[in-house]
């Protein structure tokens, strides 16, 4: 029994931190990289196992007043917009408490300008009142071509402008920012010294940090001094197909198969042809993405972060075998697979846990490839494209297949190259029955083919 | 890194090797190993402090070189302060600090300089990795001849400002560190204080902090008020990275940590190694007594951690208080040798026996891992405890002999032979530079499960 519960979700693999819930309150003018920064932010929490959701104010005025005219709105002395703005605020404000109370959130990331220290006050007594931590982040920044990239990254995409032109959109948004800007009080190094913030200057370049006050806010802290907006690229790619995928069988350290090696040759060609500037390649210590690599002929790293999940007493076996010799096993896992723990081996909630420094220094790094393995790929894919825990396992990855990341906007696009080598399939849907006292032949349903 | 011109498309690939020991694979040519260095960083990095004396920049030199040592980064710490000590042999008084002392300023340039040629022969010559230059360098002008020293050899400079005005905290770290000191063996406590602060005064009206604005296009931090407040500026790179993610997870509030392997399991009594059995009868024994001692203790505020294996959980729910299992915890892998004896792996593994001893710190079981990934796979939990306050870890063997080697600075060598019995409660409480360790046999029985690095290899 003490078996069973251990490998069950009652308890985390990861160590809880959060007691107190916590309200990270984003500050600053308009197109400063608040919404980018929330949006990043949260995915990120989520991916790492902290339960996040991002209130984005601007959302609530949307709702609030359904078209959107001009700058106007954002005059200090339109009172009628005022009491708007401030009610929207005041239901955003509502909206985390229920999601701290009712949703057990750990962490309500409150996207808005906050930009007066009346806002501020409010938010802080709100908060105190229901014992929450506050933790301000505030981006600066003074540079006009970095705002006006801003502005044309994600403003003219917006539903406020969706009725007019690039011009238009840019006009309007110029005078919107100094609506704000004559009451825009900074977060000050005296007056605010008790509180807890990081002021980010000028997208990264400097940074100030006062008060953190637990391991979460150090968490944050270290994030958001990890991130960068130059543009890159992000290649992920498994390795060749090997002995062992030809055979149906998990886990190993088998070389490629011939086909395999046909791989790892086009993907030298596929690279070559991108014409990517000073990449860098990351492998895990497993003889298949080491040998793909090899056929790149330049240097690669080595990650054993990147080394395939472990299956236990289950590696090297075919489904049929562990479904024979563990059905129970091979039951539990089709249950839950995100926190499914093979005996004596990891679960994909351990994977992320691992993954979670090659994520921060894929944040630091510019052009990458990663060669890695599937269960790696699907915990690498759904930070990157923001997938929850239970679609994860089932992220498709298929062999022979490069993804190309470019983050964009405020996600990420994707471009999926099939290099025209055949390979096995080994992606297993979860099958309709995942009952422990199922028959074999539900069990094995959705095993792909192999020889 | 793919240079077009240098492109080929490589016909035949690599032969790969797998390296016995620590289980790489590696390509070779002709059996001939082609090494690739795998590293963090290129050029080598000079950490430089600045601020007046007893702002902790010797406290933030150990301690951030025992860091980068134990994450496998080579570092060396250089204090100017030792080699004026060397150079003059006496120390006389605050006068030799007075900015108007040619002969004092002479020596301490020389000092300087001298402290830079073997930072020099370090980084270029003996492969350090990162070099900390341990000095006030409270002016712009020493700061810039060190950059201009970086720049020549190849060095990224990083710099690590301690500011502080709290003079209870100042008056503390004389007392903990200056007392002390070589400088000052023959005097009593109020005279110590009384000299260096007159000390501390000959460097103020010199004193040129790191500037925002003129400072601009260095990279740094400046703390202040021992961690409240960091401003942090240009980090280039990774290892910057994680030197300032370090600093600004470091305290200096008094606290113990306690370290405890489990309670003797039934895989110990057997001689078997890994394994996930149970405490036997005296492991269980021995949980009783921790608690028993942890309550005597009367520790404020105590956190617990423990593996997710079940001997350290069974010893912790004895205690009777919360506790939080951390996976990472958990003992060394032993792969294809988990809960066999050391005679059964003599027997059907003789080679990797023999490797292991070679290099136990860098030897990875055939399937399993080694104390160097247990390293890594730790310094999450390091970084916490760094965090945290008043700590008991209970854990394993080849853990325990991890962690310790980070509180206790050794070398990745003497670390897989640390002795860490059983049945057996280290307290370790900073201090000074270092750390005070208590040892606290709590009397119960146990196998002894230390294997010394064997005699003939």
């Amino acid at each position: 029994r003490e078996h069973w519960l251990r490998k069950a979700e009652l308890i985390s693999s990861v160590p809880q931190f959060c007691n107190s819930p916590t309200m990270i309150v984003m500050v600053g003018l308009p197109a400063r990289g608040k919404t980018y920064i929330s949006k990043k932010l949260t995915r990120y929490l989520n991916w790492i196992g902290v339960p996040t959701k991002m209130f984005n104010v601007g959302q609530y005025r949307r709702e609030a007043v359904k078209i959107y005219k001009n700058f106007e709105f954002f005059k200090p002395d339109n009172e009628e917009a005022m009491r708007i703005r401030k009610a929207c605020a005041a239901a955003a404000l509502k909206d985390v408490a229920a999601y701290f109370s009712k949703e057990q959130g750990q962490v309500a990331v409150f996207d808005a300008t906050n930009t007066t220290r009346e806002r501020r006050t409010v938010i802080l007594s709100y908060a105190k009142e229901r014992g929450y931590k506050v933790f301000f982040v505030e981006s600066i920044c003074d540079d006009p071509e970095i705002i006006a990239e801003n502005i044309k990254q994600v403003k003219f995409g917006s539903p406020d402008y969706v009725d007019r032109n690039v011009d238009e959109a840019m006009e309007d948004f110029v005078q919107r920012i100094d609506c704000y800007r004559a009451s825009y009080m900074p977060i000050d190094d005296e007056k605010d010294r008790k509180l807890s913030y990081i002021k980010i200057f000028d997208v990264g370049s400097r940074y100030l940090v006062n008060r953190v006050q637990d391991h979460i806010q150090s968490r944050i802290v270290y994030y958001l001094m990890n991130i960068h907006v130059t543009p890159r690229s992000i290649y992920l790619s498994r390795h060749g197909e090997s002995e062992l995928n030809l055979s149906g069988r998990i886990g190993g350290d088998s070389g490629l198969s011939p086909r395999g090696q046909k791989y790892a040759n086009a993907l030298a060609a596929f690279i070559h042809g991108q014409n990517i500037r000073e990449l860098k390649v990351w492998t895990s210590h497993m003889k298949r993405t080491i040998q793909t690599a090899e056929a790149l002929g330049v240097q690669y790293e080595q990650w054993k972060a990147l080394n395939e999940i472990d299956a236990g007493v289950c590696e090297e076996l075919t489904y049929e075998e562990i479904q024979q010799n563990l059905p129970q096993e091979f039951a539990l896992r089709d249950q839950d697979k995100y926190r499914y723990r093979y005996p004596k081996g990891e679960s994909y909630e351990d994977l992320v846990h691992r993954l979670e420094p090659v994520i921060m220094e894929l944040e630091r790094q510019e052009n990458v490839l990663v060669i890695c393995h599937q269960a790696v790929f699907r915990c690498l894919l759904a930070y990157f494209l923001d997938k929850p825990a239970d679609e994860l396992p089932y992220l498709r990855c298929p062999l022979h297949t490069v993804l190309k990341l470019t983050p964009i906007a405020y996600g990420c696009k994707v471009e999926s190259f099939f290099l025209n080598i055949e390979a096995v399939n080994t992606h297993r849907e979860r099958p309709v029955n995942v009952d422990v006292n199922r028959n074999p032949e539900d069990a094995l349903q959705t095993v792909p083919d192999h020889i | 890194m793919l240079d077009n011109d240098e492109f080929m498309l490589e016909t035949s690939p690599r032969e790969l090797t797998q390296n016995p020991l620590r289980k790489i694979w590696m390509p070779c040519k002709n059996g001939h190993i082609a090494q690739r260095r795998v590293c963090m960083t290129n050029c080598p990095t000079l950490i430089v402090t600045v601020g007046l004396p007893a702002r902790g920049k010797t406290y933030i030199s150990k301690k951030l070189t025992r860091y980068l040592n134990w994450i496998g980064v080579p570092t060396r710490e250089f204090n100017v302060g030792q080699y004026r000590r060397e150079c003059l042999k006496i120390y006389k008084s605050f006068e030799f600090f007075r900015p108007d002392n040619e002969e004092g300023l002479k020596i301490r340039r020389q000092c300087a300089l001298a402290a830079l040629n073997d930072v020099r022969q370090y980084l270029s010559v003996e492969g350090g990795q990162v070099a900390v230059f341990d000095a006030t360098n409270t002016t712009r002008e020493r700061r810039g001849t060190i950059i201009k020293f970086a720049e020549q050899n190849g060095f990224k400079v990083f710099f690590v400002e301690s500011v502080c005005e709290d003079p209870d905290v100042i008056a503390q770290n004389i007392v903990q560190v200056k007392l002390d000191s070589p400088d000052y063996t023959h005097c009593n406590t109020e005279e110590v204080i009384e000299d260096f602060m007159k000390r501390i005064k000959c460097y103020e009206s010199s004193y040129q902090p790191l500037d925002e604005v003129l400072d601009r296009d260095l990279s740094y931090i400046k703390i202040m008020d021992v961690g409240c407040r960091y401003l942090v500026n240009r980090v280039l790179d990774h290892i910057q990275s994680r030197i300032v993610y370090y600093l600004m997870n470091i305290h200096i509030t008094p606290r113990s940590i306690y370290l405890c392997r489990h309670g003797e399991s039934d895989l110990n009594i057997k001689g078997r190694i890994g394994g996930d059995s149970g405490l036997s009868a005296r492991g269980k024994e021995f949980a009783k007594s921790l608690r028993k001692f942890i309550q005597d203790q009367n520790i404020k505020d105590l956190k617990v951690w423990t593996s997710q294996m079940k001997r350290t959980i069974q010893t912790a729910e004895c205690l009777g208080v919360p506790y939080e299992q951390w996976k990472s915890l958990n003992e060394i892998d032993a792969g294809v040798c988990e809960e066999m004896m050391y005679e059964e792996i003599q027997e059907h593994y003789p080679l990797e026996f023999a490797l292991r001893d070679q290099d136990k710190y860098r030897y990875r079981y055939p399937k399993g891992e080694s104390y160097e990934d247990l390293v890594q796979r730790l310094e999450p939990v390091i970084m916490e405890l760094e965090r945290q306050e008043n700590i008991l870890v209970v854990c394993h063997q080849a853990v325990m002999r991890c962690l310790l080697a980070y509180f206790l600075d050794k070398t990745a060598d003497e670390l897989p032979y640390l002795k860490c019995p059983l049945h057996t409660v280290l307290k370790l409480t900073p201090m000074a530079y270092g750390c005070k360790v208590e040892s606290v046999y709590l009397g119960v029985d146990s196998v002894n499960t230390q294997r010394d690095r064997p005699e003939i290899m």
